[in-house]
């Protein structure tokens, strides 16, 4: 993909941008708080974009009123998972359900390969396209 | 602190201790303690110190004389109803308004909130509490609970752990507070050095005087709209200090009980006069009446006895 140099993942928010600093996180977790959102930490090895739901890391942290507390916990994730995709997201409960609001990425492995572009033949001579991480060719907890 | 000034003064500059003391609004609070809080003198101190150490730290912030931020965990001693939970709800705020949490709210929690169940149930539990006291105060009531030495395998121990890990690597982010009976708290500092040494502000809670429960007395009717007529007054004060002699007495916790008694007997006292309309004042008014009916009076027993 010539669009996206060294291939790097474009999900959520501030993707497109450089790698967002600490201060910046807590900038961030900062406005959802005062949102009254509640914010999660997930990970992943999986970084297809159709694969919404990812693992996550501890309970969704509700009632906080500092960010201190969840940037513990996303470094504590860094720690554990130094070379999986981790994001953060924050879930609007006003409309009785949580519903996400703001979901970034603040850890990535530190070699992406990116997808491949993937043509099936199908019905005479249509072709149907997918795309593939070639990071899933590998088992789980062994792609990055 | 996150309102340090960005430039950095010459050596030869001076700073204005008192406009930094005037711009802080820290006098207002220091006076808002005092009318509000009757007696604690060691407890006012202290925090006036605490007060002054900040803004001078703030002040050598300008000259770019750097020192550890201070470690602003306490432990909050004395009998029952001496004020300790009053004083931690006013800490946050205080720290607050003195820059040095951010958030300055209270997370009040006991060992349940702390301990858990079975193995791996504590430490999720511990830090669950922790982050969302992250910002402001934690405050620990009768936290010798915590440690029980005679169950080798209670899970209060991780618990401790895991606190003492966090008031020494988190010190910006969070003030703990430890509050207790004297002599349990003694004994729980000294089967755990650890805490004792990262904690440090030992704050004794003494005993009020028949003088200053009055004073509270009077304060607590006020914030509820209620007053002492003069002969209860008396009344009331006679009944501390018959009431001071007896057991169990804890500080302004037994004169908040006595004035709620005081409060119903007032209610009785106004229903029985059936059939005539009562008058503002009337109902604002405890009477001696509703104070002597007390059985301290009478039986020289406290009214909790049944």
């Amino acid at each position: 993909m010539m669009t996206n140099h060294g291939n790097r993942l474009t999900q959520g928010q501030f993707s497109f941008l450089p790698d967002l600093t600490d201060a910046q996180i807590t900038a961030q977790i900062k406005y959802a708080l005062k949102n009254n959102w509640a914010v999660n930490v997930e990970y992943t090895d999986d970084p297809h974009p159709r694969n919404t739901y990812w693992e996550m890391f501890g309970m969704p942290m509700f009632d906080l009123k500092d960010p201190a507390g969840i940037l513990l916990e996303i470094n504590n994730c860094r720690k554990t998972f130094p070379n999986h995709y981790i994001r953060v997201t924050a879930f609007d409960s006003t409309r009785g359900v949580e519903s996400p609001r703001m979901s970034y990425l603040v850890n990535r492995p530190k070699k992406e390969p990116g997808f491949g572009l993937v043509r099936q033949e199908v019905d005479g001579r249509s072709i149907r396209y997918t795309i593939h991480s070639y990071a899933t060719d590998k088992p789980e907890s062994e792609r990055y | 602190m996150s309102d340090s000034p960005s430039k950095i003064a010459n050596d030869t500059d001076t700073v204005d201790l008192q406009a930094e003391f005037e711009a802080s609004n820290i006098q207002e609070v220091l006076d808002k303690l005092d009318r509000e809080l009757i007696g604690l003198k060691p407890v006012k101190t202290r925090i006036r110190e605490i007060a002054a150490l900040l803004l001078v730290d703030r002040l050598r912030k300008q000259f770019a004389l750097s020192s550890a931020t201070p470690t602003l965990h306490m432990s909050f001693t004395g009998n029952p109803g001496t004020g300790k939970t009053t004083v931690a709800m006013r800490m946050g705020e205080i720290l607050k308004r003195l820059g040095y949490v951010r958030e300055g709210h209270l997370v009040t929690v006991t060992r349940d909130d702390l301990v858990g169940q079975y193995i791996g149930h504590t430490a999720p539990k511990t830090k669950e509490v922790i982050k969302k006291a992250m910002g402001g105060v934690l405050f620990i009531d009768e936290a010798y609970y915590l440690y029980k030495p005679e169950n080798e395998r209670d899970y209060g121990a991780e618990a401790i752990e895991i606190l003492l890990q966090i008031m020494e690597n988190n010190r910006d982010d969070l003030v703990v507070i430890l509050a207790g009976y004297k002599n349990k708290m003694d004994l729980f500092f000294q089967s755990n050095p650890g805490m004792r040494s990262r904690i440090a502000h030992h704050i004794d809670f003494p005993d009020y005087q028949a003088d200053e429960l009055l004073a509270i007395a009077k304060l607590m009717l006020a914030s509820q709209n209620y007053r002492f007529s003069a002969e209860a007054e008396a009344a009331f004060k006679q009944y501390l200090t018959l009431r001071m002699k007896l057991e169990h007495f804890s500080n302004a916790r037994s004169v908040r009980n006595a004035l709620d008694r005081a409060r119903l007997r007032q209610a009785n006292r106004l229903f029985g006069r059936k059939g005539k309309l009562l008058s503002k004042t009337e109902l604002m008014t405890l009477e001696a009446e509703d104070i002597l009916a007390s059985r301290v009076f009478k039986e020289g027993r406290r009214d909790e006895q049944v």
